[in-house]
Parts: structure tokens; sequence; C-alpha cells
């Protein structure tokens, strides 16, 4: 239990973008596609509306890479339609490419072309390209620029793989697992990237496996499992979904009636463990209880508020976790 | 929707050909498989035969040519066959087995760019070789000029084609870098001796000179011979260098992956 992470702000600033008014950036509908002996991607449909960070989380294999690598035209889909800005990218590739600016997972550049090279002959590619120099500033690679890409560090490539993404100041941008590899710093300064990009008016579709960058960065995540969106909401609706609601733990400063706390609306169970007393319930938790307690004279110490994450909702949807894809074994 | 179109031309801005150019080009020094192969070994080769005395003997067996006059177009076919098999499948089929070819078919860029960007930094190659080759056999161990320079120029063309549409197919067949190599060496080395490196075709018995005119090296070699003595080349030779770069330009074609 204890994967829940502690609460955070809550992000409804940003929830409430999600299906705003600006027409769709990409629509995907009933897409299909097989491999021999298995189907990767089974009918999966979604809207990504233009502005938005749209997440599509799940665990490896799940056909997340499959489902990206079909929306930017690498893959040709069994079935289904898709239209970026109503291009079909099977049909309108030039178009799509001006447009769709993508991170792949497995692609290299030549080994002995240097960093500022690199992202010059990738420039020369778009008609309004970004400029070179706040790229390498806001990855931080400018002390890189005259490396060769083969004496980089994973982290630098990757970072280097996403300024190429962005070099063309693609209206949406298709990231595919963006913060792998990168140490805790640089995720936190791509994440914040990643906003700005949005707040000039980008589109960001981002492939993950990371439940914290997904909660973080995107206004909707479909969830992903086995080739079909089990949930597609924010993060918050989708948590919530989960039933985790929220939990409050404390150390009280004296004894107390546990019918105190379980009467309240809000409260949906309470359980002792040693000194602990831990209370599950919904809405303002925490500060209900809290007065509810300072009204008997108790005080509450040691306060930890944790709320439902986007595991705990994979978790329910599926049965399992989002990492290792291991089953869950208490029930 | 017709605004968002003219806003979005089907086809990169031209100066990225030219960008292409010039990392191509940065490559091929900073990784000069085809400068040292292509260009460097060939050119040391002529020096050391202009070098020999006796290669400059006019031999009957010849016809009255010197070794070393035979050997300059033996060479011209040696750099061709060396940049055309080896350096440009190397890097179309490097780029392929790194991702690099599916990166940038995300871009805008149209792949066949990348494919013209290594055809014309090796044809460049190339043509260095030829004037490198000709010039340096001519000021320094006074060989013949070309007699008929539009058939050599022609020749030199025609041999350039046809065993680039054959690196093309290597190219498009190999699915590693070092299956290339290996493809390379299994078609260069045969070639290269029906071109005579290792035995002048006059030399050769008549039926293995014969079978060796019909490989597009050996055509080369005659093609420029000829070319060389002041003969415009016959249709024999051009003949099997055009099939040669139709047949194998179309089988690349038809087997090329970018992925």
């Amino acid at each position: 239990m204890d994967r829940q992470a502690s609460t955070k702000e809550s992000r409804t600033a940003t929830d409430a973008k999600a299906g705003g008014e600006a027409g769709p950036a990409l629509v995907v509908e009933h897409l299909r596609k097989t491999y021999p002996g298995t189907v990767a991607v089974d009918d999966v449909s979604f809207t990504v509306a233009e502005g938005e960070i749209f997440g599509i989380l799940g665990p490896n294999g799940a056909g997340k890479t499959t489902t990206v690598e079909c929306v930017i035209g690498l893959r040709t889909p069994d079935s289904g339609t898709i239209r970026i800005m109503a291009f079909d990218p099977h049909v309108d590739r030039a178009q799509v490419h001006a447009i769709v600016g993508a991170q792949l997972q497995t692609s290299a550049l030549q080994p002995k072309l240097r960093v500022a090279e690199i992202l010059d002959l990738y420039r020369s590619f778009y008609r309004d390209p970004a400029d070179v120099g706040e790229l390498l500033d806001a990855l931080g690679l400018r002390e890189k620029r005259s490396a060769y890409y083969k004496s980089l560090s994973g982290g630098q490539k990757q970072r280097l793989s996403l300024a190429l993404a962005l070099v063309g100041r693609p209206k949406i941008a298709v990231l595919d697992e963006m913060t792998t590899g990168l140490d805790p710093q640089a995720r936190r300064d791509t994440w914040d990237l990643i906003e700005s990009v949005r707040d000039r008016g980008v589109t960001v579709v981002l492939v993950t496996h990371y439940m914290d960058e997904a909660e973080r960065l995107c206004d909707r995540v479909a969830l992903v499992d086995e080739g079909r969106i089990v949930a597609l909401d924010t993060p918050t609706a989708l948590a919530e979904q989960a039933g985790g609601g929220k939990r409050v733990r404390f150390v009280p400063s004296q004894p107390f009636g546990d019918r105190l706390l379980t009467e309240l609306p809000e409260v949906t169970s309470l359980e002792r463990r040693g000194h602990h007393v831990l209370v599950n319930g919904t809405g303002d938790l925490v500060n209900t209880v809290i007065l509810t307690l300072a009204g008997a004279g108790v005080t509450a110490n040691e306060v930890d508020v944790q709320s439902a994450t986007l595991e705990d909702a994979f978790v329910k949807l599926t049965g399992r976790h989002l990492h290792e894809g291991d089953e869950v074994t208490a029930g | 929707m017709s605004a968002l179109e003219e806003a979005l031309p089907a086809s990169p801005p031209r100066a990225a050909f030219g960008k292409l150019l010039a990392c191509e080009a940065r490559l091929a020094w900073r990784e000069p498989i085809g400068l040292v192969y292509g260009l460097g070994i060939p050119v040391v080769l002529l020096v050391v035969f202009g070098a020999i005395p006796s290669a400059h003997k006019h031999e009957a067996q010849l016809g009255g040519l010197t070794v070393f006059a035979v050997y300059v177009p033996i060479l011209i076919a040696f750099c061709i066959g060396m940049l055309a098999l080896f350096s440009l499948p190397r890097a179309l089929v490097t780029y392929r087995e790194l991702g690099i070819l599916r990166r940038l078919s995300t871009t805008p860029l149209p792949p066949s760019w990348v494919l013209a960007a290594q055809v014309a930094i090796n044809f460049v190659l190339a043509l260095w070789a030829l004037i490198i080759l000709v010039v340096v056999g001519v000021a320094a161990f006074g060989a013949a000029a070309p007699k008929s320079p539009t058939g050599f120029v022609l020749a030199f063309l025609l041999s350039v084609a046809a065993l680039f549409a054959m690196g093309l197919w290597v190219a498009a067949v190999a699915r590693s870098a070092s299956a290339a190599n290996v493809m390379a060496g299994a078609l260069f080395f045969p070639l290269i001796f029906f071109a005579g490196l290792w035995y002048p075709q006059q030399y050769m018995p008549a039926a293995l000179r014969d079978v060796g005119q019909l490989t597009p090296l050996g055509a080369s070699v005659e093609a420029l011979q000829n070319a060389t003595q002041g003969h415009f080349p016959p249709a024999g030779p051009l003949l099997v260098m055009a099939a040669c770069a139709v047949a194998f330009a179309l089988l690349a074609w038809r087997s090329f992956r970018w992925e």
C-alpha cells in the first residue's frame, strides 16, 4: 500500500484544459495493428485537443510505441483512421512530417557528427525552424555542441533527440519515453521544457511508463494495457476512479473513540495500527479530521496525507502493476 | 484546409540537400574508408608502378604498350569498384542498421535524398580519383593522355553507373554493415581480377579474356584502354556496362528497404 505517493498540489488548472474548445490536433479511431502472432494494438480510439499534453501510459509491451509509430506514419495500421490536423500520415507523409516532431526510442544519429552539426542539419529540413542556440540552452547541451554524437552519454543523446523533435517548431510533438535514461534533475528540467513548449501552443503526445511523469505533465492520460485503452481521463479523475480517494495517517495525542471520526460523512473507514490511526475517505478529508479531533481536544501528530495515484487506477483496472507487469498478489 | 495545405509545401527546403551533402562530406573525411581505399591505395599503386623502370618498357605482348600505360585504366576501375562496392553501401547499410534512416524518415526529408547524397559524395571521390590518376600518370610518368576524351569520359560514366548500381543493390539486400562488406568482397575481387589487376587482360587466355569482357570492370578497362589509345570504345563493353547498370538499378529499386 505504500506505493501511494504523498499528495501534491491539486492540478485543476491543467485539468480545465482537457477537451477545450480548440479543434482536435490528433484523432485516432479504431486503430488496429497486428504482428505475426500478436495483436499489438486493438481497437484504440482517442482524440487529442490542440495545446493539450496527452499521455499514453502503460507497461512495456502494451502497444504504446506501436500506436505512436502508426500516428507518425512509421507503421501502416491494419485498420482504423488517423488524422493529424486533418492529414492522413500514410497519404500526406510530407505534410505530417512537417508539423509533427517525433522522438523515437529506437533511433540513432551519425556517430561522427557533432551536436551542433546534427541540429543544424535537422533544422534545415523545416521551413520555420527553432533557434539552435535556444534549444542547446534549454536542454543543457551548449557545452557539448562540438562533441561527436558517439561521445555523448545516454542522457545527453536523449536530450539531443528531444531537441531534434522540437527543432522544426512542430505543431505536435510525439515523444516516446523522453526521460528514460535521464538523471532526476534532467528529468525535472525536461518536464519544465515540455510545459514551456506546450505554453507556446504545441500539442504534446507523451508515451511513458512513468506515473510521476504522466501525473505531473499530462492533461489527460490514456491507460493502455495489452493493446487496448482501459481508461482515459485526467490523472486526478483516473485516480479517483480507482476509488482510492484520500488517506490520512496520524498519531493522536490522546485516545479517542472511533465513532468520533467514522460518523463524519467524509470518512469511509478507520483503522488502527499501533500508535497510528489510518483514516480513508473523500472530499476535504484532512481538514475535517483535524478540526473534529481538535474539537474533542485531540491533537493529530505526524500527519501524513496520501492520495490515490495513476498506479492505483492501473492496478484496479488491469489487476497488474505498471512496472514489470507483475501480478498483484494481495486481493 | 486549403490555407493549411498552402502553408505546408510537400518538400523540405532545397537548402536541406546542401546541408546533407556537407554532413556527408565531413563524414567521408572523418571516416575516410572511401578516401583511403578508393583514392589513396590506387594513387599509391600508380606511383609504385611509375617508379619501376621496367614498367615503362614497350611490350610486344601488350600490343606495344607499357605495363604502366596498361595499369592506369585498371587502377581507375579499381577506384570505381572500391567506392561503389565498399564505400557507398557501407554508409547506407550502417544508417539503416543504426536507425538513422528511420529517424530521418520522421522528418520532411525524403529518404531518397540521403541516397542521392551518398551517390554524389562517392561520385565526387571517383572523379577526383580519375583526375589524379590521369594527371599524375601523364605529368609524372609520361603516360599518354586519353586520345579520345569523349570516349574516355563516356567509358568512365558508364563504369560508374554500372558499379554504383551494383553497390546500391548490395546496400538494398545486405542486412548489416558486416554482411555488406562480405558481399562487396565477394563481388569486388572476382571483378577486379577480370579487370586485370593481377594479370592484365592482354596476358589472359582468350577464353578468360572473353569472359572478363562480359563483366562490368573488365568492360570498363577495355573501354578506357581503347579511349586512351584514341579509338572510341567499341559497342561491346559499353553495352555490357549499360546493361549492368540497368539490371542492378532495377534489382536495387525493387529490394531497397529504409528500415
